[in-house]
């Protein structure tokens, strides 16, 4: 096995006749944060998709931890549907999160965090909700256990929706934009925790707009524009002068908002 | 001349059986109905384009055309096709097939109104398509789908009355009969009319009971 967490191999996503990624190959190392950045419809979000199989690519493959993930190729050479079982088992190795956090809105932050561990694990309801605290602990919300989505704010939504990931001890987790629904302050606490994970060793897959976010914590981005990625490199080689001209273009926007101090 | 509804209670024998009858055929068709519905719903939902295609044609034609004649097409119809059924199975079926045709309607608008997201969360965890079902997309669409399943139930708890057209021994039936004999029609009808109000009613509360208590979670703000 490679050191690679993902491996994603001539990508090629269509939606009809427009095509939203363009041959995509790009390898996500384990126990690094992984930042796709670029301009709204650039792919990035489809890409991440396609990692957690939520968006099916019409041509290409993707490899989680070495096993390919949705398609198999058969003797013939021809591209097969995964059984469902099998899909769920490379699935089970990621954890995602939501722009939209997509809690459960009927179950309480420690419902949504035990859910996975009682249906998929087959745990107790009283050893699932242990490991679900521990979890709630983990992004400083042991406190709202008992509140249900909608008496919680929109970053402790996204704690938990977090820890609801974590739960199922996942070896990479995949981000969509976690903070573009949220104002300042909460991306903040946010970020915190992602960066507590990211500490840890956490393989993460983060897809933002927060390019300070992107500067510090990541160890590898990749700039992605009208579904073709553009580079991939290390945060110090892609900031530094003279920048790729398109990534020059998409700053100015950041700086034109006085956000040149993160940079 | 005053009304006489001592005539009428003189017979609470048969009226009893009656009124027991159209609970039964409207409890167990509704039930099925619904049962149905969910299924056609989820079959529209899991099967493919084919499959909704295929089953979007009886809904279409069975909400298009008048129960009553459904109904004599099925009792009456049936025994050319081989299908003679007695009136109280005949009657059970026509209303559930009925019923279901809007029932499959309400779980579809239910199925939709759950933000898509939720569900793959929920596949992303590794949840089963049944425990998707069971544990996201019932719990979430069950307020959406409360109010029209209970004015279902009263539309097909009336619905029931036609019933008497092919024989079954329901309310509708045995009061007609009764009030026939007795020379007190209206007074039968009146009576029968209270009956049907009043389960319309508990319907009703039962309904706003389910609501209030699944309701918590969504009126709950911090």
């Amino acid at each position: 096995m490679s050191d690679n967490a993902i491996s994603v191999q001539h990508l090629v996503k269509r939606f009809g006749t427009t095509t939203v990624l363009d041959d995509i190959s790009l390898e996500i190392p384990r126990g690094q944060v992984s930042c796709l950045i670029g301009p709204s419809g650039s792919g990035k979000s489809t890409l991440l998709r396609c990692m957690a199989f939520l968006e099916e690519a019409t041509d290409g493959s993707i490899f989680i931890e070495g096993s390919p993930l949705g398609f198999v190729y058969d003797g013939a050479g021809k591209r097969q549907r995964q059984s469902a079982n099998d899909l769920r088992k490379v699935r089970s190795q990621i954890g995602m999160v939501f722009q939209q956090f997509n809690l459960w809105p009927h179950m309480t932050a420690l419902g949504n965090v035990s859910a996975a561990l009682r249906r998929v694990r087959k745990m107790g309801k009283a050893e699932a909700e242990e490991k679900a605290m521990l979890q709630l602990r983990k992004v400083g919300l042991e406190n709202r256990a008992g509140h249900y989505p909608s008496q919680l704010s929109g970053g402790q939504q996204q704690r938990v929706a977090i820890a609801r990931s974590l739960a199922l001890e996942p070896k990479i987790m995949l981000f969509d934009e976690p903070t573009s629904a949220l104002d300042p302050e909460l991306t903040g606490e946010v970020l915190n925790v992602m960066r507590g994970l990211a500490s840890e060793g956490m393989t993460m897959v983060v897809v933002t707009h927060e390019i300070g976010f992107a500067a510090t914590v990541g160890n590898q981005i990749s700039f992605l524009d009208h579904g073709k990625l553009l580079f991939t490199d290390a945060p110090s080689k892609v900031f530094a002068k003279p920048r790729h001209p398109r990534l020059e273009q998409f700053l100015d926007t950041y700086l034109d908002r006085g956000a040149s101090t993160l940079i | 001349m005053g009304f006489d509804f001592d005539v009428i209670l003189s017979k609470q024998d048969q009226l009893i059986s009656g009124i027991a009858m159209t609970i039964f055929v409207w409890v167990v068709g509704t039930l099925l109905a619904a049962l149905i519905g969910f299924i056609v719903a989820t079959a529209r939902r899991y099967g493919g384009v084919l499959v909704d295609k295929a089953l979007t044609v009886p809904i279409e034609v069975i909400r298009g055309t008048p129960f009553l004649v459904q109904l004599f097409l099925l009792y009456f119809g049936g025994p050319y096709i081989g299908l003679s059924l007695d009136a109280l199975p005949a009657g059970l079926l026509a209303l559930s097939v009925y019923g279901a045709a809007y029932f499959a309607e309400i779980f579809r608008a239910g199925y939709q109104s759950v933000p898509p997201g939720h569900v793959e969360a929920a596949e992303c965890l590794g949840f089963t398509r049944i425990q998707i079902i069971r544990n996201i997309l019932l719990p979430e669409m069950a307020l959406l789908v409360i109010p029209p399943s209970v004015n279902m139930a009263i539309i097909l708890l009336k619905e029931t009355a036609l019933l008497s057209l092919i024989t079954v021994p329901e309310m509708t039936m045995t009061a007609s009969a009764i009030g026939s004999q007795e020379y007190a029609f209206v007074e039968a009808m009146v009576l029968i009319a209270l009956v049907y109000w009043v389960l319309v009613e508990l319907a009703g509360l039962l309904g706003r009971f389910a609501e209030k208590k699944l309701s918590r979670y969504r009126l709950a703000k911090a």
